[in-house]
C-alpha cells in the first residue's frame, strides 16, 4: 500500500489560545452565517439553506418540537462537569462562501480551504489527492469536496455529503435515517435530528467490496458555532466498506459543541469497519476552551452473519460523551468495539459502547483502553444485555486503564443485563500505572525516560492500533505522543 | 593465579570505597573494585550479600542512593550521570529479573535501543533493512527462537528465554562494559553451553565483563581473571579462577569464619 499522508502535519497560523495543539489555526474565509439562537425559523433557514425536500423539513420540525419539551435536560448520568451550555448562544448554521448548498466541483473550492486542508494534511485537489482513501471534507455546516467520485461511482457505491443524498437518494434516506437512532433517542440526539446541517451518505451496493478507503475529515472553523453533522452508511448484502473519520478544530478560548449523529446499518453478511481518530481541541493546560463532543453513534446488524466494528482513538476535545454501540439482530451478527481513550490536563470522558444482543448466537467483543495523565478523569461505561430471544449469545468484554502521575482517575462502569440462560459473558478488568521497574528497564537499554512512557503507553494500545488501517495506525500512535507531550519524561 | 598476565588493558570501571543504601538500611560498605578492558570478573557469595545492588547502583537504579565513595566509568563519575546515559556510554546490565513490557515488540524495544546508541554517537539511525540482518545474524549468534523478538519484550516469556533475551539485547547493543546478574540461573544445560558460547564470542580486549552467579559451572566455559566473594555488602577476599572451585567445594561458612582476618 502506498502510505499517503499524516494528518498531524498541520500547521499553526492564528490561533486565540497559547496551546501545543497543532491544529489550533483559523482559516481566514467567508462565512454565511446564521444568526445565533434556536427556533423554529432557524430550523426553517438551514432546510431552507440546504435546498430539502418538505419532508426532511417536517421531520426536523418533529425533533425541533421535541427537543422543546425536553425542556433543557440533558443527560445527568454521565460522570462529566461543564457550566451549563446556553443553546441560544451557538451559531446553528455556518457555511464558508455564500454559495447556496456548498461548490459543485473542487474548481468552485475556495482556495484558503483547499490550503487548510493541505495543512491538516489531507490534500484535496486531484493531482495531489491521498492515495486510496476518498475523502469528504466537511468544514462547520457543510461539506466542501468529494474526491475519488468516479472510481466510486464505477463500483456502484454512494459515498456523497449527506445534503445531496437527501436531494438524489430520497428513498434510501427516508428508509433508514432514523431507524437506528430516533430522533427522540437523547438530548442531544434530538438537537441534532433537527439542525444537522451536514455528514456523510454511503451505500455500498449488494456484493460490493468498497476498493478504497472511505474518510471524511471534519473540521469546526467558525466562532460560537456548533457543528452537528449527521452520517449514514447502508452496506447492503454481502458488501464490505471501511469508513475512516479525523476531527479538529481551532483553538479557542470558548468550549464549542460538537452533536453528531452517526448510523450504520447492514444487511446480511455484509460488514462495516469504522474507524474514529477524534482529536477535537481540547481546551489549554487550564482547561479553557475545547470542544464538547456530544455524539451518538449506533450500528444496527440487521442482517444474518453480518458484522459491525467500531474502533476509535479518542485523544482530543475538554469532554468526550459518546458509546458507539451495535444492535445485533440477525442471527450470527457480530459486533465489536476497540477503543483508546486518552485524557491529559483537564480533559473529561466518559465513553464505552452498548451491546445488544437480539438474534440468536451473535457474538460481541469489547476491549477498552483508557489512558488518564494530569488531573484528567476518564469513565469507562458499558451495557451488554442478552434479550430473551438472543440464544447462544457471547461477549467478552476487557478494560484496562493505564494511570500516569497520581492526580487523574479512571472508572469502569460495566451493567451487564442477561435474559437468556444460554449466554456466555465474560468480563475482565485492570488499573495499572507505568512501573518504575519498566521505565528503568528501558533506560538501561539507553531509551529516555520520555520514550519509555510512549513505547509503554504504545504497547498498553497494541491490540487495539492493529484493528485500525495501516497508516491511521501510526497516526494514532503519534497523536498519542503529542497529546501526552508534558505529562512524562 | 589464572589470566593475571593479561589485566594489563586501560581501566573501564574503578569503584572506590562505595557505600550504598536503600531507605535507611545500608546496603554496601565499602566496596572497592577495578576492572579492565579485556577482564572478566566473577562475584559470589551468599542471597541477600548485595550482589545486585553493586550491579544496579553502577547501572543507576534510582532507588539505590551512594552515601559515600565513587565510581568511576571511562574516566566519568557514573553518579552524575542519567541511567539512559550510562547505557549509552557502553554500560550494560543483564538483569537478575528481567521486566515484562506487554504490548512492547521485542524487536522494537532493541531497534529504539541501538537507534538512542546511535543517536548518542552522532550517528544516523539504522535503516530497518540493515538493523533486519544484524537482527538475524544476533539471534543465530545466540541460538534464540526467531519468534521471541516478534513477542512483547519478556512476555510469558520462560526464565531461560528471559535469559537467553538479555544476552541477544547484549550481543546487539555490544557493551565496553557487561554486569551480568546471575544470568545463568535457571538455564538447562544446553542454554547455559549456548549463554556462556555467546558470552565467550562478544569477549575482546576492549571491553569488560562482571559475572554475578552461584555457580562454578559457567565457569567452566568462561575463564574469569578475578574471583570475589561478596558477603554482607563488603568484598571479603579476591582471587583467581580457583577460588570459585574452592567455594564451590567449601561453601561460605570457611569465608565468613576467615573474613574477620582475611578483609
Ligand atoms: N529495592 C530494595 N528494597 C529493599 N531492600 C532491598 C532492595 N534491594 C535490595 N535490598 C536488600 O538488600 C540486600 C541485598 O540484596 P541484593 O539483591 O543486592 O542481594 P544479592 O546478593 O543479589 O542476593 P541474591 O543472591 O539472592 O540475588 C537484601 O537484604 C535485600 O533485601
Ligand atoms: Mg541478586
Amino acid at each position: 500500500m502506498s502510505t499517503p499522508r499524516v494528518i498531524s502535519r498541520g500547521a499553526t497560523t492564528s490561533s486565540e489560545l497559547d496551546s501545543d495543539y497543532k491544529w489550533g489555526f483559523t482559516i481566514d474565509i467567508e462565512t454565511d452565517l446564521a444568526p445565533k439562537g434556536l427556533s423554529e425559523d432557524i430550523v426553517r433557514l438551514i432546510s431552507d439553506k440546504k435546498e430539502e425536500p418538505e419532508w426532511m423539513l417536517e421531520w426536523r420540525l418533529k425533533a425541533f418540537r421535541h427537543w422543546v419539551k425536553l425542556d433543557q435536560e440533558e443527560p445527568k448520568w454521565a460522570q462529566i462537569h461543564h457550566p451549563p451550555i446556553d443553546f441560544q448562544d451557538i451559531h446553528y448554521y455556518a457555511a464558508p462562501g455564500s454559495k447556496k448548498g456548498g461548490p459543485k466541483s473542487l474548481d468552485e473550492v475556495d482556495p484558503e480551504i483547499l490550503e487548510a486542508f493541505e495543512k491538516l494534511g489531507i490534500p484535496l485537489a486531484e493531482r495531489e489527492k491521498l492515495a486510496g482513501v476518498a475523502v469528504d471534507a466537511v468544514i462547520d455546516s457543510v461539506s466542501v469536496a468529494t474526491t475519488y467520485q468516479e472510481t466510486l461511482e464505477k463500483a456502484g457505491i454512494i459515498f456523497c455529503p449527506i445534503s445531496e443524498a437527501i436531494k438524489n437518494h430520497p428513498d434510501l434516506v427516508k428508509k433508514y435515517m432514523g431507524s437506528v437512532v430516533p430522533y427522540t433517542d437523547n438530548f442531544y440526539a434530538t438537537l441534532n435530528s433537527a439542525v444537522f446541517s451536514d455528514g456523510s451518505f454511503v451505500y455500498i451496493p449488494k456484493g460490493v467490496r468498497c476498493p478504497i478507503e472511505l474518510m471524511t475529515y471534519f473540521r469546526i472553523n467558525q466562532a460560537d458555532s456548533g457543528q452537528f453533522e449527521r452520517t449514514l452508511i447502508i452496506a447492503d448484502e454481502g458488501s464490505y466498506v471501511s469508513y475512516l473519520e479525523g476531527c479538529t478544530a481551532p483553538a479557542r478560548k470558548k468550549s464549542q459543541l460538537h452533536a453528531a449523529v452517526v448510523e450504520l446499518i447492514t444487511m446480511d453478511d455484509a460488514e462495516i469497519k469504522y474507524s474514529t481518530l477524534q482529536n477535537w481541541f481540547p481546551g489549554d493546560k487550564d482547561g479553557n476552551g475545547g470542544v464538547y463532543n456530544f455524539v451518538t453513534k449506533r450500528g444496527k446488524a440487521l442482517g444474518r452473519n453480518s458484522k459491525i466494528s467500531w474502533t476509535q482513538v479518542e485523544t482530543g476535545s475538554a469532554i468526550t460523551w459518546k458509546y458507539p454501540s451495535v444492535i445485533l439482530q440477525g442471527d450470527n451478527s457480530v459486533g465489536e468495539f476497540y477503543s483508546v481513550a486518552l485524557v491529559n490536563n483537564h480533559q473529561q470522558a466518559d465513553t464505552g459502547t452498548k451491546m445488544i444482543h437480539i438474534g440468536k448466537n451473535t457474538k460481541s467483543t469489547i476491549m477498552a483502553k483508557g489512558i488518564s495523565a494530569g488531573k484528567a478523569s476518564s469513565t469507562y461505561r458499558g451495557l451488554v444485555k442478552i434479550m430473551p430471544s438472543a440464544e447462544g449469545a457471547r461477549n467478552f468484554t476487557q478494560c484496562d486503564s493505564l494511570l500516569i502521575g497520581d492526580q487523574c482517575g479512571a472508572h469502569t462502569v460495566p451493567y451487564i443485563e442477561v435474559r437468556n440462560p444460554t449466554a456466555q459473558i465474560e468480563h475482565e478488568a485492570s488499573t495499572s500505572k507505568v512501573s518504575d521497574d519498566e521505565v528503568f528497564y528501558c533506560q538501561q537499554r539507553g531509551i529516555s525516560v520520555e520514550d519509555a512512557h510512549f513505547m509503554i503507553i504504545n504497547g498498553f494500545c497494541r491490540s487495539i492500533f492493529q484493528e485500525l488501517p495501516f497508516e491511521f495506525a501510526m497516526e494514532a500512535s503519534q497523536l498519542l505522543k503529542v497529546s501526552l507531550e508534558g505529562a512524562v519524561g | 593465579m589464572a589470566g593475571k598476565d593479561q589485566t594489563n588493558g586501560e581501566p573501564i570501571l574503578s569503584v572506590r570505597n562505595l557505600h550504598v543504601n536503600v531507605g535507611d538500611q545500608e546496603i554496601l560498605k565499602g566496596i572497592n573494585l577495578t576492572v579492565n578492558a579485556g577482564e572478566v570478573h566473577a562475584i559470589m557469595g551468599p542471597n541477600g550479600s548485595g550482589k545486585s545492588t553493586l550491579a544496579n547502583v553502577l547501572a543507576g537504579k534510582p532507588e539505590y542512593i551512594v552515601t559515600a565513595g565513587e565510581m568511576v566509568y571511562k574516566g566519568q563519575d557514573l553518579s552524575r550521570m542519567a541511567p539512559e546515559l550510562r547505557a549509552r556510554e557502553g554500560l550494560f546490565l543483564a538483569f537478575q529479573y528481567p521486566v515484562e513490557l506487554p504490548g512492547v515488540r521485542a524487536w522494537q524495544f532493541l531497534k529504539a535501543a541501538v537507534d538512542a546508541l546511535r543517536v548518542h554517537q552522532g550517528q544516523e539511525e539504522m535503516s530497518a533493512r540493515e538493523f533486519d540482518q544484524m537482527l538475524k545474524e544476533k539471534v543465530a549468534l545466540v541460538e534464540i527462537d526467531p519468534d521471541l523478538v516478534r513477542r512483547s519484550v519478556n512476555e510469558g516469556f520462560s526464565g531461560g528465554e528471559k535469559k537467553r533475551n538479555e544476552i541477544l539485547q547484549m550481543a546487539v547493543l555490544q557493551p565496553t562494559l557487561a554486569l551480568l546478574d546471575e544470568t545463568d540461573s535457571g538455564l538447562d544445560i544446553d542454554a547455559l553451553r549456548i549463554v556462556a558460547n555467546g558470552i565467550n564470542q562478544l569477549r575482546n580486549p576492549s571491553n569488560a565483563m562482571v559475572l554475578v552467579t552461584h555457580y562454578q559451572r559457567i565457569l567452566d566455559y568462561i575463564t574469569p581473571d578475578y574471583v570475589h566473594v561478596l558477603l554482607d555488602g563488603l568484598i571479603v577476599r579476591t582471587g583467581g579462577a580457583d577460588l570459585a572451585l574452592e567455594l564451590e567445594a567449601k561453601g561460605y561458612d570457611w569465608i565468613k569464619e576467615t573474613a574477620g582476618a582475611g578483609a
